[in-house]
């Protein structure tokens, strides 16, 4: 009897330490939610509470479903990017792999911790195969936590990690590509013709590795040596029967050719504003590439220099503006005599390319070019347009919208390693940049920034993110690192708005990278890979910006696995949620009128209620009449939109 | 034993084996004790700051030398990119001098505080060497004599008298020059054996290579243009 009873307090322990979870470590209670039509102001978000892992939270428009601490091995280590399969989200990190069953994600279990240095572990996974990216010195194709020592080290792995996964809990390494740069990012693409075999893009931006360490590596520039392993991508090929095989199969000059780049001109507000500068008297240089204004205290110190010049002094005089006013209008002309003669210039490197395999093009975010890429033909990608963008540091990451009319790209300013959401921070550098394509060419229309200011010690850029799959709508998620979660709607591109948050406190007094590094989302979750505190799971909540049946339908796209630098084309299945995701809309546009918005309302509950012959006779009438509105509604295609998906709910009803 | 009894003590171990296993743990062995609950945040803030200090403790002599030399390094690009507004230079100058400012001193902070963290000295404050004007926190670190690429005193003379389209080439010039002067700094560190494996390092001094390589391009470019004919002042 005193066993049994031991055995059964002991479980009693167990139970109660199994349910409290997050709770155990101080932070907000799962749950953690707030809804409204616009966000809390004063903002809270520069103001939380710093700690490791007790930091205050902010949030808006969306519940925390849990918070869990990386697994004992890699506490300490930097948590990197997602990729996901079936109930899996599998986390790498600087220290390795981990794998998170997230069936319930009120409560993610780790399943697999898998100790195997590598900056920066970037994953990929596709049916039983898992692909992680290594670029540093330290990584070993061991997995060893000992960096090799040696500048040539055979025992060095800078490339892509192949492994099988057909058992999660037990990885099995089956084999590795090196490759002359490593791999900072990769991205996976399958040949519509070619079920035999996955290909991987490979990005290496880190040092080129000594020929004696892999051969055939140099280091030049291409008139110097057309064999450099700058200027390239690298293409690996991987036979799906025989992994251990995979091969680089190519290395395309994507970047050869480039003749000076456009840079894009001013989005509308920033032309407003120079106007609004030169009524009010200020200098406006009008350059090439857009205008300039000529800030104050430049102008105020050549008007003195011009009044000691000619030998005056005090206040300068009109004449002293006019002369200003001829000296920058040879600045102007000096100008556009060298923009026309500048010799080209081209990048070396892509940091990130997303594929968008249903338009066959991909984004490049190429220091200092964002590149549109053709990839019909995924062995021989080819550049079809670049933009450049004066105010961008460092192109990080492409993003399309789904119709693949949009593209968004990431500036990291800084590298991930610097606090650039201040309030002096230019809200040009370090953000998004949104164009639009049109017949395979980019128009800049506007930028995003995280709105809330961040502190000095809170390392803060744009990040990582992914579309989520809202119909009729432009939305995206997207980690901010120390500037946490910011979801943001693009679908008017020259005027993106935010729609929802997540923040915490900064890690530590000094500025350290924190925060998530990626946000995506998955089948109905938003799942985040924060750098210190672990695995975030979020779910959003229904408010006059997003309404439930938007959520719900969004719900509906489920896939079995994701690699979010693949994007899919979402195709939403016909549902009630669909069909009054697109009314919501229409009341919040106006494109039909509040009587008719009440009036489908009622048609669709009164569908959904009845069955059968009943409900599909229901549905087809209201399609009819919806089609028949069309024409006279400031939204004819949206409201067309929806008679469609009611008629295709009518065709599926039985 | 009673059978009885044996049956209850079997049918309790077949519950807590199946209530362990619907916490989400695998079963444990018959008679092992249960796995211990999640760490308090006190222990998780342990563990973080133990692994941290640990891979801080990883460095060579080499990254500590690099990070040195290169803050002073860099101290010097802030001062040249200082002078441009005062010396009439043309708005892409400008601009391009804004640029270095940001990216440097934001170097120089990682780079201080990747010393820091380790407890070793960071270039300290020194008088501004003569010619140089002062231009903040920046002016006051000391100079590394003999880093690649660094103007001497009578060069930086020489840039802080230059004026309009003179100052913008003398400022190429000698920016093509520090900047390259980087890039071998980074070359040499990464033919260290064991260097640059700690992955701010790596991070920071990849970074470096990279940015100013591209820089170095864009204003080799920019010297080409043909000399200005007909700009005044």
């Amino acid at each position: 009897m005193t066993d049994g009873s031991l055995v059964l307090a002991a479980c009693l322990v167990f139970l109660s330490g199994c349910a409290s979870g997050p709770a155990a470590t101080g932070t907000p209670a799962p749950g953690l939610a707030a809804a409204a039509a616009s966000a809390p102001s004063p903002d809270p978000r520069p103001d939380l509470a710093p700690g490791l892992f007790d930091a205050e939270e902010a949030i808006w428009n969306l519940r925390k479903l849990s918070s869990t601490p990386p697994p004992e091995d890699f506490v300490g280590g930097v948590n990197s990017d997602l990729a996901f399969m079936g109930d899996y989200a599998i986390q790498g990190s600087f220290s390795g792999i981990q794998i998170w069953d997230i069936s319930n994600p009120r409560s993610p279990r780790i399943v697999t911790s898998y100790v195997c240095p590598a900056s920066q572990s970037d994953v990929s996974v596709y049916g039983d195969l898992l692909f992680v990216s290594g670029e540093g010195f330290e990584g070993r194709l061991d997995c060893g936590t000992e960096g090799p020592r040696e500048r040539v080290s055979e025992l060095r792995l800078r490339g892509i990690r192949i492994f099988d996964i057909s058992d999660v809990r037990y990885p099995r390494y089956v084999g590795n590509v090196q490759t002359c740069r490593g791999s900072h990012t990769h991205t996976l693409l399958e040949d519509p013709d070619d079920d035999e075999h996955v290909y991987i893009y490979v990005s290496g931006s880190a040092p080129v590795r000594p020929a004696e360490e892999l051969p055939g590596c140099v280091s030049a520039l291409p008139d110097d040596d057309p064999n450099t392993a700058l200027f390239r991508i690298e293409v690996i090929r991987v036979p799906l029967e025989a992994p251990e095989q995979a091969e680089i199969v190519g290395s395309p000059r994507i970047f050869a050719g480039l003749v000076q780049a456009p840079t894009h001109g001013l989005a509308p507000t920033e032309l407003e504003a120079i106007e609004e500068a030169r009524r009010s008297g200020l200098f406006v240089l009008d350059f090439p590439d857009g205008p300039q204004v000529l800030p104050p205290e430049i102008s105020a110190q050549l008007l003195d220099t011009l009044v000691a010049r000619r030998g005056g002094s005090g206040a300068p005089t009109a004449a002293d503006s006019a002369s200003l006013g001829v000296y920058l209008d040879e600045v102007v002309a000096e100008q556009e005599r060298r923009t026309a003669e500048q010799p080209s210039f081209g990048p070396t490197q892509c940091h990130d390319i997303t594929v968008l395999p249903a338009a066959g093009l991909a984004g490049g975010a190429c220091e200092g070019y964002g590149f549109l890429i053709d990839i019909s033909d995924p062995l021989n990608p080819r550049r079809v347009d670049a933009v450049s963008d004066a105010n961008f540091a460092y192109w990080h990451s492409a993003t399309f919208n789904n119709d693949g009319t949009k593209v968004l790209f990431t500036d990291e300013w800084g590298g991930g390693g610097a606090a650039y959401c201040r309030e002096s921070d230019p809200r040009e550098w370090g953000a998004n940049a949104i164009f639009s394509i049109d017949d395979r060419r980019m128009r800049f229309q506007g930028y995003y920034k995280l709105p809330a200011a961040q502190a000095d010690n809170e390392v803060c850029v744009a990040h990582n993110g992914s579309l989520i799959p809202i119909p009729g709508r432009d939305v995206m998620v997207q980690a901010w690192y120390s500037g946490g979660i910011s979801i943001f709607d693009w679908t008017d591109a020259s005027g993106p708005v935010e729609i929802a948050y997540h923040d915490r406190g900064a890690a530590s007094e000094r500025a350290r990278m924190a925060g998530p590094w990626s946000a995506y989302w998955y089948n109905g979750l938003i799942v985040g890979s924060e750098i210190v505190r672990g695995l975030d799971v979020f779910e959003l909540v229904p408010s006059p910006l997003l309404s439930r049946n938007e959520i719900d339908a969004a719900a509906s796209v489920r896939v079995d696995h994701s690699n979010p630098q693949s994007q899919p084309r979402f195709v939403w299945p016909a549902t009630f949620a669909l069909a009054g995701a697109y009314v919501d809309q229409l009341e919040r546009s106006g494109g039909l009128a509040p009587a008719r918005i009440a009036s489908a309302r009622r048609g669709l509950d009164a569908a959904e209620r009845a069955a059968g012959s009943t409900r599909r006779e229901a549905l087809e009438s209201l399609a009819a009449e919806l089609a028949s509105e069309a024409s006279s509604s400031r939204d004819a295609a949206k409201v067309r939109t929806l008679a469609g998906t009611v008629r295709e709910l009518a065709e599926t009803s039985q | 034993m009673r059978a009885s009894a044996r049956r209850t003590r079997t049918g309790t171990f077949a519950t807590v084996l199946v209530a362990l296993h619907a916490c989400g743990g695998a079963p444990p062995e018959a008679g092992a004790p249960p796995p211990p609950a999640s760490p308090s945040t006190a222990e998780l803030e342990a563990l973080y700051r133990a692994r941290v200090d640990s891979a801080q403790s990883r460095f060579t002599e080499a990254d500590a030398d690099f990070m040195t030399k290169m803050i002073g390094h860099h101290a010097q690009a802030l001062e040249m990119a200082a002078l441009a507004p005062a010396r009439a230079a043309s708005p892409e100058i400008r601009s391009l001098a804004a640029r270095i400012t940001t990216a440097q001193e934001a170097e120089i902070r990682l780079m201080r505080q990747w010393l820091e963290d380790r407890r070793l000295p960071s270039p300290g404050r020194a008088a501004v060497p003569a010619g140089a004007p002062a231009t903040g926190a920046h002016a006051d670190v000391e100079h590394t004599a003999g880093s690649p690429g660094m103007l001497t005193p009578e060069q930086m003379r020489a840039l802080g008298t230059a004026v309009g389209g003179d100052f913008d080439r003398l400022f190429l010039s000698s920016m093509i020059a520090h900047h390259e002067g980087a890039v071998t700094m980074v070359e040499r560190l990464f033919a260290t054996p064991a260097a640059a494996q700690d992955a701010s390092m790596f991070r920071i001094a990849s970074g470096i290579q990279v940015d100013q390589r591209s820089e170095i391009a864009r204003m080799e470019s920019m010297l080409e243009a043909p000399a200005d004919a007909g700009r005044s002042r």
